[in-house]
């Protein structure tokens, strides 16, 4: 009950400093961010590698495409449901622009960079279109999230496969790896472009989320379906577009992460659904629905990273690291539950 | 009865689920700024009833009428276009949300509109919902607390001040004081008094009869899918009392109820 304390009743003047402060560190997001300090001032301290501007960028980098699919899966989460497909997805999203670029029958006719222009469409077009999928599946056909999208996990990777003949499509042309792989000066640094775009994504979302019409409608869906229902919204619309979203946005991550690696191999992205879901889980997003954050999650997918990052730098045996990130996992939701009940 | 304005009248309103009647041939009436109770024993049908009304059910027979004119509800939505809200047993809330966002559920103003982004006007939303809970004496701190955190009353203080808060002319509440404390009834009721005062029209189902004597004006008892009864309030709660129950269980039964049975 301390909000009803730290709200004055006219809502116009603002609460005391010392309230402020205790409202800032009863947000999630304040002890992620503490936590996400102390694992890097302790990396600092071990290691002469964490802190050098090449190891910082490549760390973000790495993130960058895991924290954009994190977003979309944010907001799937919010409304008490789970999309289990994005893995997937990026995989087929990148497939789906590789294939453009190299095997379409149009490819030759077009110029390079109207051909990019047009194999980004196609790309974020199949990630949009495997969320449709998603969303009438769940929302027509009434099948649970979990079901629906392990289904689709399968055909969006089936599919990939089948077309490839499990090969892998090489030597996409530059303006398209460009994507991944262009550093952008801003001051002294050389800041990657696919860390620019998730901080661009980030902005969106969060402002979507908390800003909008339709945001506060996915935080309603995930707190009482049935309440948004009597109140003249309509639940299904929202989930249609969180799962639409969330594959346009697994999309974008499997555009991004194909140019950065310069291949469309069928089996990429596989099992990221589990660092997906970790990562908006450990950013304080309930998996009951109705709560969690853009800005957690983006906390919450650089925490897994520098974990990831630390493990190797420290010299942890590269077989043994899920079992670290798995723990991890598992603390960060036991923290989570513990907070939440002394609030209570 | 006799100088009523009625603004909602519901006639010969028949519903069946398979094979069970749930109504057969209900007729309502509701006055203009007039607060009927709406008693009955279980599944005597006075959810089913009001759930016609608002627009959940599609009745298989009957009409409706709103302020005389003939009404065609086929779904919730319809029944919110013709100014009849719903206050439910459960208060359909969400929870994770604050009282303000609660309040404009569904009906959020934009500060501007492109295509299917609109912008919030949170500003504005928490300063009309801080005017309608003053307004209706509610007793909550903040606008901004989440539902979560307030009491059973509170809670269903705001679902009442969510129902009336968008130019609602008939207002019906489904066992409003079902889940509370004896200290939150009683604010409940002084709030439905409060909304009388200010001009709704208002239907409560309740089980509790002393709670519809200290509110309504008049009283409809159902049992097995007719009307068996209808009361001004007024006397001794306990002749009151006595009376209902003595038509809500059968002991008495010597309403003229449809035109279809006054021929029987």
């Amino acid at each position: 009950m301390s909000d009803q304390t730290a709200v004055s009743r006219n809502e116009s003047t603002a609460s005391s400093a010392g309230q402020f402060l205790r409202n800032l560190f009863a947000r999630q997001e304040i002890g992620l961010l503490l936590i996400l300090l102390v694992l890097s001032a302790f990396l600092t301290w071990q290691t002469d590698t964490f802190l050098t501007s090449r190891n910082l960028f490549n760390n973000l980098l790495f993130f960058s495409w895991i924290a954009i699919a994190a977003f979309g899966e944010t907001m799937v989460v919010i409304t008490a449901g789970i999309d289990l497909s994005v893995g997937s997805v990026m995989a087929f999203a990148g497939f789906a622009a590789a294939w453009i670029l190299t095997f379409a029958p149009i490819a030759e006719r077009l110029t390079e960079t109207p051909l990019v222009i047009l194999a980004v469409v196609g790309g974020l077009f199949a990630g949009v279109l495997v969320g449709l999928v998603n969303g009438i599946l769940i929302t027509r056909f009434r099948l649970p999230p979990f079901i629906a999208t392990l289904g689709t996990l399968s055909i969006a990777r089936g599919i990939t496969f089948g077309v490839t003949g499990g090969w892998p499509i090489r030597e996409l042309p530059n303006s398209f790896q460009q994507i991944g792989q262009l550093n952008v000066s801003i001051a002294i640094w050389e800041v990657p472009l696919p860390v620019i775009i998730m901080l661009g994504v980030a902005l969106l979302c969060g402002l979507f989320l908390g800003e909008t019409v339709s945001g506060r409608h996915i935080y309603a869906v995930g707190g009482n379906e049935e309440a948004v229902r009597v109140s003249g919204a309509n639940p299904k619309r929202v989930k249609m577009l969180v799962y639409t979203l969330g594959g346009f946005l697994a999309g974008l991550a499997g555009l991004i992460m194909t140019a950065r690696l310069g291949v469309a191999a069928p089996d990429a992205a596989r099992g990221y659904e589990l660092d997906i879901i970790a990562a908006v889980v450990i950013g304080g997003t309930s998996l009951f629905g109705g709560e969690g954050t853009i800005l957690g999650t983006l906390i919450g997918a650089a925490i897994l990273q520098v974990l990831r990052n630390g493990l190797v730098l420290l010299g942890f045996p590269a077989y043994w690291q899920p079992a670290a990130v798995g723990a991890v996992i598992i603390l960060a939701v036991i923290f989570d539950y513990w907070r939440k009940e002394r609030s209570q | 009865m006799a100088n009523i304005v009625p603004i909602v009248e519901m006639k010969r309103i028949e519903k069946n689920f398979g094979a069970v009647r749930a109504l057969r041939g209900v007729d309502l009436t509701l006055g203009e700024n007039e607060v009927l109770g709406l008693v009955g024993d279980n599944a005597a049908g006075k959810s089913t009833l009001m759930k016609v009304l608002s627009g959940a059910y599609i009745p298989d027979g009957g009409n409706i009428y709103i302020s005389g004119v003939r009404a065609e509800i086929d779904g919730p939505q319809d029944s919110r276009d013709l100014g009849i809200e719903m206050v439910y047993q459960d208060f359909m809330l969400a929870d994770n949300l604050d009282v303000a966002s609660n309040v404009f559920l569904g009906h959020e103003i934009a500060r501007w509109k492109l295509g299917f982004l609109q912008i919030l006007y949170k500003s504005k939303m928490e300063q009309e919902t801080r005017k309608m809970l003053d307004r209706l004496k509610i007793e909550i701190d903040s606008v901004r607390l989440k539902v979560k955190n307030l009491s059973g009353g509170q809670r269903q203080a705001v679902a009442i001040g969510r129902a009336t808060a968008f130019d609602a002319r008939v207002v019906i509440m489904d066992e409003p004081t079902a889940a509370l404390s004896v200290a939150a009834i009683d604010k409940v009721l002084d709030l439905i008094k409060q909304l009388k005062d200010e001009g709704a029209s208002i239907i409560i189902i309740s089980h509790r009869l002393e709670d519809i004597f200290r509110v309504a004006d008049r009283v409809m008892i159902l049992r097995h899918g007719r009307k068996v009864g209808e009361k001004i309030i007024e006397g001794d709660i306990h002749a009151f009392r006595e009376d209902i129950v003595a038509y809500m269980i059968g002991a008495r039964d010597d309403f003229p109820t449809t035109e279809e049975e006054l021929l029987v």
